[in-house]
């Protein structure tokens, strides 16, 4: 913490080569952003940022930190010019909140109703750009919504470090490509999804999302993912019936926010219909239901029987890497002392 | 994991073998990815696949399946003949280092060139020199050493090549092994293994066994015998001396090598019980099936690959009668004659803490806020993000005299080609919960083998055509995919899929030490499925 600035008549602290954005951020002052992602790397393309740094006009998410320096973030020039780049981004594209899967969890949204943007001229030109939404089995792309703020570009690049999206074209034929022109589906992307995890917009989804419930009727828990041993942290959204929706990186976890494609959508197994729901008791070679104490008696009773018949040792479990800490110790702790044997072990070499 | 995930930014440079990171550990890769194309960091690459990172490797090392132990010993005779190991560690830190010298004296260059089918000696000195000159190097590995009849030599070479360079207990360093399962580690940790209690204390030891009983309630005597290992019961149960098994969780039938003997045996089972969240290859052949929690509907806690401890949440209601594991299991410890009163899986876990040293300092109640790995001893415990910093458990670190021994299953001309198995990225393990999951069925479907491009010609395959693979144990039909990502005479298969189970093919030889099986490699042969009908020969 080297360098000293004023932020809007308040003194801040700041290490040197930190953005004026950055340094307001850490000290509880929001300048409005969109291209900027504090998991990514400055890009200075959106301009929402701009502050005035001793009178004059800078972005900040690129300006870094200067001793003495007078910062001011909001004025009523700085908020015209906020909300002239926003009326330009709206006209550019084709943003309907009404069949929006970001509609309510939207950074675009939220700037323009903050700063009462109207909706665009009718007689604007505009450039219909690409809509990709089934090429791929995970994400939906519609350009015609993209800002080009580059945050895929780098979420990309940066964190999967796939390089897969890209800018191709320039001024207004700028658009969002992926490898070479390809469509998704065929392009060498892998479904990470933090693409579409980083999009402040809804020019990126998830083909799972829409339709299965408005952004502010879904509860948001975090737990840990099943797959491999990395344990990233998950954010789980479940609608108002209960159904899961989507999965997001939690940036507390190992993960730091990101995720791989399994993580991303391998939760739908758990709402399948392929789950078993009641004791099954095979009988003359077929299942039938059974009740829970039917079940549980007739295992103790066998488990006890061969117990006693044939010996502790003539009786195994298999624990799970599956299961929980608290699960596989009840399972050792009840082979060890009910049955009374160490025949217990699970796929930890598998 | 020796040292941790947020350390990989401050390695400068990384061994990865034996590990398909990008596909097996994606965001572990990533991270790796980023630190290697985005900010120069160096790496090598050591497997018998031209695996993704085998594209950004300063030095790939594409060796013949099975010769890791080979590799690593032939870094560490250049690190010591041309004097770059880090002589203050090894004088202070590391025993046994004369007579592992000795026992290098043979790995030349050329040596080791020979038995891993490198064409270039020299790439393995440039491997040394790179892990000498841009220290701390972290060391990453997977099944692809352990699952090995040699699998605990090979764990022992990696300890070896990191102790020589240094590269213990510090930041950035490390032998991490990458745990395949999000709760592998925890279930290790819990003594879910047959010769451990909780926090790896053994059963043989009368101290532990009378902490245990002191704990658990003096009416039940602890055996001091080790029990058997997964592999070992499933023989056990051929010999008639196991009579039943108690499956939580688990689908042998897909995941255990031989998948016949695995079928043979929990057939011939007295009685079976298969607790689970859906209808599974293994549960079909059970007595009694209960249905379980999946992970979305129950609390408790796991550990990841570097020995953090996290909370899970219950997300979602559980449908139908399901029940938490825990529950069940207690519910017929109970009717068995146990007395336990658990309320939820926290009460579980204070238990857990009283019984395990290095889970002693952990409570629900920090996991809420804080970044925990174990060893943790106390409540004011940080918990402990670097192992073996100031000493090893033992003191200190023993060097390990590790010779080369080859798979137990050589090709011969009935059995020609090298099969060895893995996973990919969209799937996991036996499918259950991968191949229920829509967009990731959907992304891959089935079956398939990689095979080099001079093999498929000789064996007149095209792409995509049905072909069948068999080996001692058992045949398949599968799909082949002509890629160059594999070596000639070596292919590659998935186990993710029941229709084509790479394990019906699979052996059950094991590693000696850990009974670790052999599933990385075996001999089979491939052949063209109209031909098998007697069509042509």
């Amino acid at each position: 913490m080297n360098i000293e600035f004023i932020i809007d008549g308040k003194l801040i602290r700041a290490h040197k080569g930190q953005s004026i954005l950055k340094a307001a951020l850490l000290n509880g002052i929001d300048i409005p952003h969109l291209c900027y992602h504090e998991k990514l790397s400055a890009t200075g393309a959106c301009r929402l940022c701009i502050v005035k740094v001793n009178g004059m006009y800078k972005a900040s998410c690129t300006e870094p930190v200067a001793e003495g320096i007078d910062v001011v973030t909001y004025d009523e020039e700085l908020s015209m010019m906020r909300k002239e780049l926003l009326e330009m981004l709206l006209a550019e594209g084709d943003h309907n909140c009404l069949y929006c899967h970001s509609n309510g969890n939207c950074e675009l949204q939220n700037y323009c109703y903050q700063y009462n943007v109207e909706p665009p001229a009718k007689d604007l030109p505009k450039n219909i750009r690409e809509v990709d939404l089934t090429s791929s089995q995970g994400i939906k792309r519609d350009e015609n919504k993209c800002i080009l703020c580059g945050r895929c570009v780098k979420a990309c690049a940066e964190i999967q470090v796939n390089f897969v999206w890209d800018f191709a074209g320039r001024g207004s034929h700028a658009h969002l490509t992926s490898d070479m022109y390809e469509k998704i589906g065929d392009s060498s992307c892998i479904q990470c999804g933090t693409c579409v995890q980083l999009c402040p917009t809804g020019a990126l989804s998830f083909q799972t999302v829409l339709g299965r419930g408005m952004n502010w009727e879904l509860k948001k828990e975090s737990s840990i993912c099943i797959y491999c041993g990395v344990g990233c942290k998950i954010d789980f959204y479940t609608n108002k019936e209960g159904k899961l929706v989507k999965a997001m990186g939690n940036d507390e976890g190992p993960n730091k926010g990101h995720l791989c494609v399994k993580g991303r959508f391998g939760f739908d197994f758990v709402q399948s219909n392929k789950r078993l729901t009641t004791p099954l008791i095979k009988k003359n070679g077929k299942f039938e239901k059974a009740t829970w104490d039917e079940a549980l008696d007739l295992v103790a009773s066998k488990f006890g029987e061969i117990k006693e018949k044939s010996s502790p040792d003539a009786l195994m479990a298999f624990a799970s890497a599956k299961c929980t800490n608290e699960e596989n110790y009840l399972m050792q702790k009840f082979m060890r002392s009910v049955i009374g044997t160490n025949n217990i072990d699970h796929c930890a070499r598998l | 994991m020796t040292n941790s995930i947020r350390e990989i930014p401050l390695s400068e440079s990384f061994l990865i073998i034996g590990s398909n990171t990008t596909e097996n550990h994606p965001v572990i890769g990533s991270m790796i990815k980023n630190e290697v194309i985005n900010k120069g960091k160096k790496l090598v690459v050591v497997d018998p696949r031209k695996i993704e990172l085998a594209r950004y490797a300063d030095i790939f090392l594409q060796i013949k399946a099975g010769t890791n132990i080979a590799i690593l010993n032939g870094f560490a005779h250049v690190l010591i003949k041309e004097d770059l190991y880090d002589k203050e560690f090894v004088q202070n830190r590391c025993e046994g280092f004369e007579e592992m010298a000795k026992a290098l004296e043979k790995y030349t260059p050329e040596f080791v060139a020979n038995i891993c089918g490198i064409d270039d000696p020299f790439k393995i000195v440039e491997a040394a020199r790179l892990f000498a000159a841009s220290k701390p190097m972290a060391l990453y590995y997977c099944m692809g050493i352990t699952q090995f009849k040699s699998g605990t030599n090979g764990v022992k070479s990696c300890a070896n090549l990191q102790m020589l360079l240094g590269n213990i207990g510090i930041l950035g360093g490390g032998v991490n092994p990458l745990r395949g399962q999000n709760n592998v580690q925890g279930a290790c940790d819990m003594g879910a293994l047959p010769n451990v209690y909780t926090g790896y204390q053994s059963v043989s030891i009368d101290d532990n066994r009378e902490k245990f009983i002191k704990m658990w309630g003096s009416e039940f005597e602890l055996s001091k015998n080790p029990g058997l290992t997964v592999v070992e019961s499933l023989n056990g149960v051929l010999t008639g001396d196991v009579k039943a098994i108690y499956i939580m969780g688990e689908n042998p039938v897909i995941s255990d090598p031989d998948q016949s003997h695995v079928i043979e045996a929990l057939k011939q089972l007295d009685f079976l019980v298969v607790q689970d969240i859906v209808m599974t290859e293994t549960a079909a052949l059970a007595d009694v099936v209960l249905p379980a929690c999946a992970f979305l509907e129950k609390e408790g806690t796991v550990t990841n690959t570097e020995r953090r401890v996290q909370l899970m949440k219950k997300i979602v209601t559980p449908p139908g009668e399901v029940k938490e594991d825990w529950r069940i299991i207690m519910e017929i410890a109970n009717i068995m004659g146990a007395n336990w009163d658990y309320k939820s899986a926290e009460d579980i876990f204070e238990e857990i803490r009283q019984l395990t040293p290095s889970y002693g300092g952990i409570t629900y109640k920090r996991l809420e806020k804080e970044l925990i790995q174990w060893p943790c001893p106390r409540e004011n415990h940080p918990g402990t993000q670097i192992l073996h910093k100031d000493r090893f458990s033992r003191g200190l670190g023993l060097f390990s005299v590790v010779e080369f021994t080859p798979p137990a299953e050589d090709i011969d001309p009935q059995y020609p080609m090298v099969l060895t198995t893995g996973r990919i990225l969209q799937h996991f393990h036996t499918g259950t919960m991968t191949r229920n999951s829509k967009i990731l069925d959907e992304i891959c479907h089935e079956a398939f083998i990689e095979i080099h491009p001079n093999d498929a010609s000789n064996y007149n395959i095209s792409n995509g055509e049905e072909i069948s693979i068999s080996t001692r144990r058992g045949s398949v039909r599968v799909k082949a995919k002509i890629t160059d990502r594999v070596k000639p005479g070596i292919i590659f298969m998935p186990f993710h899929f029941a229709e084509a189970a790479a394990n019906k093919l699979t052996h059950d030889a094991m590693d000696p030490y850990c009974s670790i099986p052999e599933l990385k490699i075996c001999a089979c042969k491939i052949e063209k499925v109209n031909a098998i009908g007697g069509l042509s020969e």
